[in-house]
This record gives structure tokens, sequence and C-alpha cells, in this order.
């Protein structure tokens, strides 16, 4: 973040969630929310759109299932038939467990890799830790600061809402 | 948030997040117990039984093995359909319990899942061992070669290695993803630079941002909507390598719901015995509590009245086929000179678990942790019943053969029990045993000062 920002947090998830409400009702700038577990209703107050991993997903799968069927059929009618007891060679009944493998194996991979991709995760990743203690028992919001200087305005807000230990970063 | 007053708390004493932090983490803090250090040693020795036995296996081939012309599928397929089945309880409770929102996985389903992983990794040994020469285990996967050949699409031997690679792989990154956040706090709790360092490195540079968290919970229901049917469709597939063949006492089409149904019954089993034992070494009591022990016992009273049913279902049918070979086979298992495994088969799997219908067996520690060592045992005797006793007395009365496995054989499956419980010992000491993060997003509704003022 190359913005000026402010911290504060909080010690309880409801306190919390109503402070964050409280704040983008004020028409302030929540910038982030970093919180020890996931904290339901935080993704509304925040104005989140629904995921599109979902739709990752479901590509993913739909690539993998047909990659799995189209090979198997291939191979089996193309690239080298085998006769196996003169059973058909197009056997579509028994393509279907490595098409699911496969589908199955597609999806949770695109869909796990586009989720660190796009949030820039992965081994070793360099992400700003704002603090240590939010991976424990705090809740911490984090202000944008408006250009032409609004700090006294946000402390102001959330001294209001109960927050604690407020950090300008300015 | 309405909570009922009949629901007893998930989380014993009055706890907030900070303590909950620091109790998961304890167990990874400080010196090993001096217990784990036994432990440890006694898993090493039995692993390098193991060692011994896969040196003898490949130096001088399968022949090493108690097979036979007749029997040619002997403990090694028993050990790997049991712990596969095995393996489907980490699954269950982290894919198909959270689909249905059932809260008290949270406090089981890391170590479920780790035991799953280990699980999956002692199976997938036997079909590498049992091809004897390892170098060329690459054969079993479609790759372009210069014979221009491909693999056995038609086979369910080759579904097998599709179903179980998918499955390990996938279990993998669903365990994984969910221990992101969890290695963020180790990160940050972390003392030493070097702890820091690692963790900070494994932890994926986890921020805890309402962003990351709102997809995280995405990714993990989704993965666990993959899961669910592909944790169905590994031990369909497994018994798919009985089912399709022709021979009596294999060729049915219960086999997929039975296998199914009774690799989450062993599998339910293995996560009491290993969770009795860790929940009081690690002083986990208030996490994991009676509560979960006699959830899971119930899953073990449902899923053992399947496996009982499917027993007689299978006797039922083989009399109602009027197959005379059918009917043979199934008397032979039962009455024939196998009938000692049959018996401590139905012993363990159908009589021992009906004992949890009483409410002061299925909460009593140590009746669970006897029974769970019973159905342990029932479920491996299921495997060999089945195996054995349907291929001993096959077509011809004049290659009728008893089996009886050598000391490699012995040697292998002594050696994955060892090294289950080596990378299990490990694995608490690196990785939190319990999901902090889904403890902590459960511990206001199903905690128990929350439940006191509720009662008020």
């Amino acid at each position: 973040m190359n913005k000026d920002y402010i911290t504060a947090y909080y010690y309880d998830e409801d306190v919390l969630l109503k402070a964050v409400r409280q704040l983008k009702e004020k028409g302030l700038e929540v910038l982030d929310v970093l919180t020890p577990f996931p904290v339901h209703g935080l993704d509304k107050a925040l104005g989140m759109r629904r995921s599109r991993l979902t739709r990752v997903a479901f590509w993913g799968g739909a690539i993998g299932a047909a990659v799995g069927f189209l090979f198997q059929a291939w191979v089996f009618t193309k690239g080298y038939p085998l006769n196996f007891g003169g059973k058909p060679f197009f056997a579509v009944p028994s393509f279907m467990p490595v098409t699911f493998e496969l589908a199955v194996l597609f999806a949770a991979f695109s869909m796990v890799f586009a989720f660190l991709i796009y949030f820039k995760l992965g081994p070793g990743a360099k992400t700003v830790i704002h603090d240590e203690r939010i991976t424990d028992d705090r809740f911490l919001v984090v202000i944008g600061v408006r250009k032409e200087g609004n700090q006294q305005e946000i402390e102001q807000a959330l001294k209001e809402t109960g927050a604690e230990g407020i950090t300008h970063n300015v | 948030m309405y909570v009922s007053p009949i629901r007893e708390p998930l989380i014993r004493g009055e706890k907030n997040y900070g303590q909950v932090t620091k109790e998961i983490l304890a167990p990874m803090a400080g010196k090993p117990s001096k217990y784990w250090y036994m432990g440890i040693t006694l898993a090493g020795i039995a692993a390098l039984f193991g060692a011994w036995a896969t040196y003898q296996t490949i130096y001088y081939g399968i022949g090493t093995w108690g097979l036979n012309k007749t029997v040619g599928w002997g403990w090694g397929i028993t050990n790997f359909v049991w712990w596969v089945g095995i393996g489907h309880a980490g699954t269950f409770i982290s894919a198909i319990l959270l689909l249905f929102r059932q809260k008290w996985r949270t406090s089981i389903n890391r170590s479920a899942e780790a035991m799953t992983l280990i699980a999956i990794a002692c199976a997938g040994f036997f079909p590498l061992i049992h091809m004897g020469r390892l170098l060329l285990g690459f054969f079993i996967f479609p790759y372009p070669n210069t014979r221009a050949l491909w693999v056995n699409f038609n086979s369910p031997l080759l579904w097998d290695v599709f179903a179980i690679s998918t499955y390990f792989a996938v279990s993998l990154i669903f365990w994984y993803v969910g221990l992101i956040p969890d290695l963020g706090t180790v990160r940050d709790k972390a003392k030493t630079k070097i702890r820091k360092a690692i963790y900070g490195f494994l932890s994926f540079g986890w921020t805890g941002s309402a962003r990351h968290w709102s997809r995280h919970e995405t990714v993990s229901l989704i993965l666990a909507g993959l899961a669910a049917p592909l944790v169905l469709s590994v031990h369909t597939i497994v018994s798919f390598d009985f089912a399709t063949s022709v021979i009596p006492g294999w060729h049915t089409t219960i086999f997929p719901p039975y296998f199914v149904s009774g690799a989450v019954f062993s599998g339910f089993a293995m996560v009491l015995t290993l969770l009795i034992v860790a929940r009081k070494a690690l002083n986990l009591e208030e996490y994991i509590t009676v509560t979960h022990i006699e959830s899971m016992n119930k899953v073990i009273i449902l899923t053992g009245s399947i496996v009982g049913i499917a027993y007689i279902t299978e006797f039922f049918m083989a009399w109602y086929s009027g197959v005379e070979y059918e009917q043979y086979a199934f008397m032979n298992r039962a009455f024939g000179p196998y009938d000692w495994a049959y018996w401590i088969m139905m012993t363990c799997n159908v009589i021992t678990p009906q004992l949890f219908w009483f409410k002061k067996i299925r909460t009593s520690l140590v009746a669970t942790f006897i029974i769970s060592i019973f159905v342990n045992i029932g479920m491996w005797f299921e495997r060999f019943v089945i195996v054995v006793t349907s291929l001993h007395r096959d077509f011809l009365p004049s290659s009728w053969v008893m089996y009886s496995p050598s000391l490699v054989e012995v040697g292998l499956y002594v050696g994955t029990i060892g090294l289950f419980f080596t990378l299990f010992l490990l694995f608490i000491r690196v990785f939190p045993v319990i999901a902090i993060a889904e403890i902590k997003s459960v511990l206001k509704s199903s905690g128990d000062h929350k439940k006191a003022a509720h009662h008020e």
C-alpha cells in the first residue's frame, strides 16, 4: 500500500462488524480488515462481490473431464486400438472413472491456484503484515487517509466505535 | 444467535481467542515429552522392519512373499484396501461434515485429514511394491513411449491409479489450504528467526485480510463439494478391482456401497484410536471432548450396521442367485478352513460396534478405545476374508491350497504401521493439530461461557 493509512484494533468480532458498518456509513475508506478467523457478514459490509472462484472451478472441471474423456476415446479408437476380449473400442462407461477423477483434479487445482495467484499468495510471498497479533486475537481495521488529510475525523470515528491502539502510517 | 440448550458445548472451559491460540500451539513448542520419544522409537523400529522387507522384495522379487499360483493376491491388497479405507474418515470429516454444517468437525478435522494423507501414502506403497520391479513403476501412467502403447483404460486397476493419485493430490491441497491461516499464526507466534522464516515460507504470506478470508471460505467449501463425491468414488473404484472380475464372492454389485461404508467405518475407528491418545497426551481434552467422541461413535454404529447388513445381504444373494459356485464360496467363507478369520470379522465389525447403542459405553473413553481397536482388526480381516477365501479354492479342486504370509509380507505390513505412526508423531510436532481459526469461529456460538449465558 503506497497510500497513507491509519490502523486500529478491536477485541471482538461483533464489535468489529458493527464498527466497520459505522465507519462505512461515515464515508470513510476501509482499505482492509484483518481478522484471526473468517467473520461472517464482513464481506457484505465491505461491499465485496460474489466470488468468481466457483466459475474457475467449474471450467477447470469441465476442461479436466473433456481432456480425460477425449484422450481415452482417442487412444482406444485411433491411437492404438486394442481388442480386449471383443469388447467395444469406444467403451463410454469404462471411460467414466478416469474422466471423473480428472474433472475433480482439474477443478480443485485450478481453483486453488486461481485463489493463490489472484491474491499473490504462495511459498515465500512478500506481504505486508500490519500486526502480528491479528492471527491471534485482534481484529484490525485499515482506514485510508484522504489526500486533503482527514486524520482527525478518522481518529474521532474510530474512538467512537471503541477501537484501541490507533496507529498512523502517514 | 439461538443455541439449543440441549446441545453440549463443543469447547470446554471459558476461553478467549488468545488462550485458544496458546493451548493449541503448546504441543509444538518446547522439547517433546518422553512418551513422544518412546512412541517414535517404537514406530521407527517397525518402519525399519518394513524397510528390510522392502529390500528383500526388491532384491529377490515377489517370490519372497507367501503367494502361490492359486492365491495371487494376499496381504498386499488386503493392506492396500485397509489403508485406503482408513483414509476415508478424514475426508468424510473434513468434506461431508462441512457440507452438512456439522460444527463438531472443527476440533478433529485437521488431525483426521493428516491421518488421511498418511494412510493414503501407506496404501499407495502396496501397489508400488507389489510390482516387484519398482523402477518400472511409471509404466502405470499413460505417457508417450517408443512402443506407441497406452495403458488399459478399461481396467479397474488403472482406474485405481487415477483415483488414488487424485485422492491424494486433492486431499493434500484441501488440507494445506486449511492450514495456511494457522501456519500464519505459527509464524507470528514464532520466537526464533529460523522458525519464523520457515513458517513464513509455509504460510504463503497469509495476512488475515477479510478479502482473503472470504475467498478462502469459498475455496474450502468448493473443495469440500469436490472431495465429497471424490471420496465416494475412490472406494467404489477400489471395490471395482474385485467386483468387475468373475471370481465367485467378488462379482457382486453390492460392493461399491458396502466398501464405502466399510471404509468410513474403519476410518472413524482409526481416528478414535489416535485422538483418544492424542487429546490426553497433548492436553487438548477441552477441545476434543467426550461429545466429539460420542458423535464419532454414532457414525460408527451407523456405518457398522450398514456393513453388517451388507454381510448378510451377500449371503442371501448367494443363496437366492441359485449359483452353486457363489453358494460354495460363501459357505466356504463361513465354515471352511478360514472360518476363524470370518468369525473374527463378524464379531469385530458386526457385534462390537452395536455396544455403542448404550450411552455409558459410547461416552466411555476406555470402552471406545478398545472397541475402536476391535473395529480396526475386524476391518482388516474383512479384506483378508474377501481376498483369500474367494481365491484359495478356485475352479479346479486340484489347485486348492492354503495361503499364509511370509515374514517379508508381515514386515511390509508392520512397516507401514510404523511409517504411519512415525509420520503422525512428526505431524503433531510440526503443524497445529487442531484448526485454530476454525475453533475460534465456533467459540462464541458453541463455547462454554456462551452456553452458560443462554441457560440463564
